[in-house]
């Protein structure tokens, strides 16, 4: 159930400029989150919105979530310049997570692309077997968690757009090499549109199961006020779903991209 | 002694003067799980139409500076699923449900009146300032003529009391509120969204797929109240006061401005429980003025 709540900062590390690292004292709420859930943060009093972030990682004995978030604007420009010890408005966990069990005995695939990235390794993390994972960023400095990817997968690639870091090129490119090699039972994938949808031919032209997380300007995080709607396919033709309530992860091929 | 906050509007008695404003708390589902919604004077759901709406492409929301825009264009699943799947939900509650209709010709307002009066709804609140759709919406509700039109005939068909929501999106609103009386509206809630526009400068492309939205939230309060107390003096019947309640002071100014009832939309975004603030802050309001009641309140401005 989603909760309203107030959560301590206990960590935080800036992995670059303009992307940060918090850990949350979040007590028994630990123990909801989930790979794909997210939560949403009040940044100040003067802005209306909170903003949706996803869960990195969680430890429900300590009671703790970790959340990595971009400073995109104003609002996670305010929550990039909190305290250790500070308290957060926070609604959460939210949204319905990645699938993650009942998967065939095929490795699995993980595919992030940039701010993406903490989900989808939070999703590798608490999957079970010899998964690879492909991560795309667009330069050297925008380069989060390989440390802690390489400790839970069995071969971690990193592209860069400009080559300045890891394999030149898009992380698609990495996907489609990595298929034509081996079988895979699934493919996860959390990053740019651009990327999902070209993750999602793949997947389709391979005949993979795959499950992409997707983001979209979001009102209320509760699914009451409509606004964060993604074109889903249905039976009468195209609707309006919500990432919020009926996502953030949907199954690629209900995704009209 | 606590103050009484029960509240008689067009006939039916509210425990407590406190609503929720249309299309931001869905049909109420979503935000049960933080509170008993018995707790509320009444829940206006989201806007309904004759069929169901897929509504308008993202995005649909931007931020501004103490307020949002917003252009969901009406996304809801027809009245008939509303009746049968919905509506079954917010009667286990004890609180008053208001049903907000919305129609792209006089016909369907006056269809859709005949057909909600048949159900289980207290009130209908007639949509004609929705800024988020092609046809119908706010096209009815910016001209004293069509305004009168388009209520005189849907009252034909309302077996429930009628209240028209009214569009700031006009010269004189008080116009438009008097042709809504005249027409025979039972009461008047005020005031929908008002149009407004956002761009990314980087992109130069509207946030907004549908280039511009409606505007709600604390930057909207004062022109909310400036309305209600302008209609207030122009009408005899009973105002729903809305446009950026946030907080039990708000409500108090939209009462002494002239509105019996108060609704609170985009305050859940930010905060989830603010329909429950506000009530109490009202309550609190009147103990420490040492006020009986909730009726002092309304239209009790003391002008200069």
């Amino acid at each position: 159930m989603i909760k309203d709540f107030s959560a301590q900062i206990k960590k935080i590390s800036a992995l670059s400029d303009t992307t940060f690292d918090f850990e949350l004292f979040v007590g028994e709420t630990a123990k909801e989150a989930a790979p794909g859930r997210f939560v949403s943060i009040s940044c100040g009093d003067q802005r209306i919105l909170r903003r949706p972030i996803s869960i990195c990682d969680a430890s429900p004995s300590e009671g703790t979530i970790r959340i990595i978030f971009e400073i995109r604007g104003e609002g996670t420009k305010w929550l990039s310049e909190q305290k250790v010890g500070g308290i957060l408005k926070v609604l959460g966990p939210v949204g319905n997570g990645f699938k993650l069990g009942g998967l065939c005995d095929l490795p699995a695939l993980f595919v992030a692309g940039g701010i993406g990235t903490p989900p989808i390794y939070y999703a590798a993390k608490n999957t079970p077997g010899k998964n690879d994972l492909v991560a795309g960023f667009r330069n050297k400095s925008a380069v989060i968690l390989e440390e802690d990817m390489l400790h839970i997968a069995n071969a971690v690639m990193v592209c860069t757009d400009d080559g300045s870091y890891g394999i030149h090129g898009l992380v698609t490119t990495e996907v489609e090499k990595l298929l034509l090699k081996q079988q895979y039972g699934a493919i996860f994938a959390c990053g740019p549109r651009a990327m999902l949808k070209a993750t999602a031919e793949l997947a389709e032209q391979y005949h993979i199961p795959c499950q992409v997380s997707l983001e979209e300007r979001m009102g209320c995080s509760v699914g009451a006020c409509l606004v964060c709607a993604c074109a889903i396919k249905g039976k009468d033709g195209m609707e309006y779903k919500h990432v919020c309530k009926d996502g953030p992860v949907f199954d690629a091929k209900d995704v009209q991209f | 002694m606590k103050p009484t906050m029960n509240v008689e509007f067009c006939g039916v008695e509210f425990k407590n003067p406190v609503l929720t404003a249309s299309g931001t708390f869905g049909f109420g589902r979503e935000y049960s799980s933080f509170y008993d919604l018995s707790e509320l004077g009444g829940i206006c759901i989201k806007g309904i139409t004759p069929k169901k709406r897929i509504g308008n492409p993202p995005p649909r929301i931007a931020e501004t500076p103490m307020g949002i825009l917003n252009s969901v264009g009406l996304q809801n699943p027809g009245i008939d699923a509303f009746i049968s799947e919905e509506l079954p939900f917010l009667k286990q509650f004890d609180t008053r449900v208001i049903a907000n209709i919305s129609g792209n010709t006089v016909s369907e307002y006056c269809e859709m009146a005949e057909k909600i009066s048949d159900s289980q709804v207290d009130l209908i609140e007639m949509n004609i300032s929705c800024p988020n759709v092609k046809a119908g919406g706010m096209a009815f509700g910016t001209s004293s003529s069509m305004v009168f039109d388009v209520v005189s005939e849907t009252k034909k068909y309302a077996k429930k009391p009628l209240v028209v929501k009214l569009s700031p999106n006009v010269t004189d609103i008080t116009e438009i509120a008097v042709a809504a009386e005249n027409a025979g509206a039972s009461g008047l809630s005020l005031i929908n969204t008002i149009l407004g526009m956002r761009i990314d400068i980087k992109t130069k492309r509207p946030i907004l797929h549908q280039n511009t939205g409606g505007l709600s939230g604390p930057a909207v309060l004062p022109i909310a109240i400036r309305m209600v107390y302008q209609v207030k003096k122009a009408v005899k019947i009973p105002l729903i006061g809305m446009g950026g309640i946030s907080c039990g002071n708000d409500a108090v100014e939209m009462m002494l401005a002239g509105a019996s009832l108060v609704s609170v939309g985009t305050a859940c975004f930010s905060n989830p429980m603010a329909p429950i603030e506000v009530r109490d802050g009202i309550q609190k309001y009147l103990e420490d003025c040492k006020r009986s009641s909730v009726h002092d309140l309304c239209g009790g401005l003391i002008e200069y």
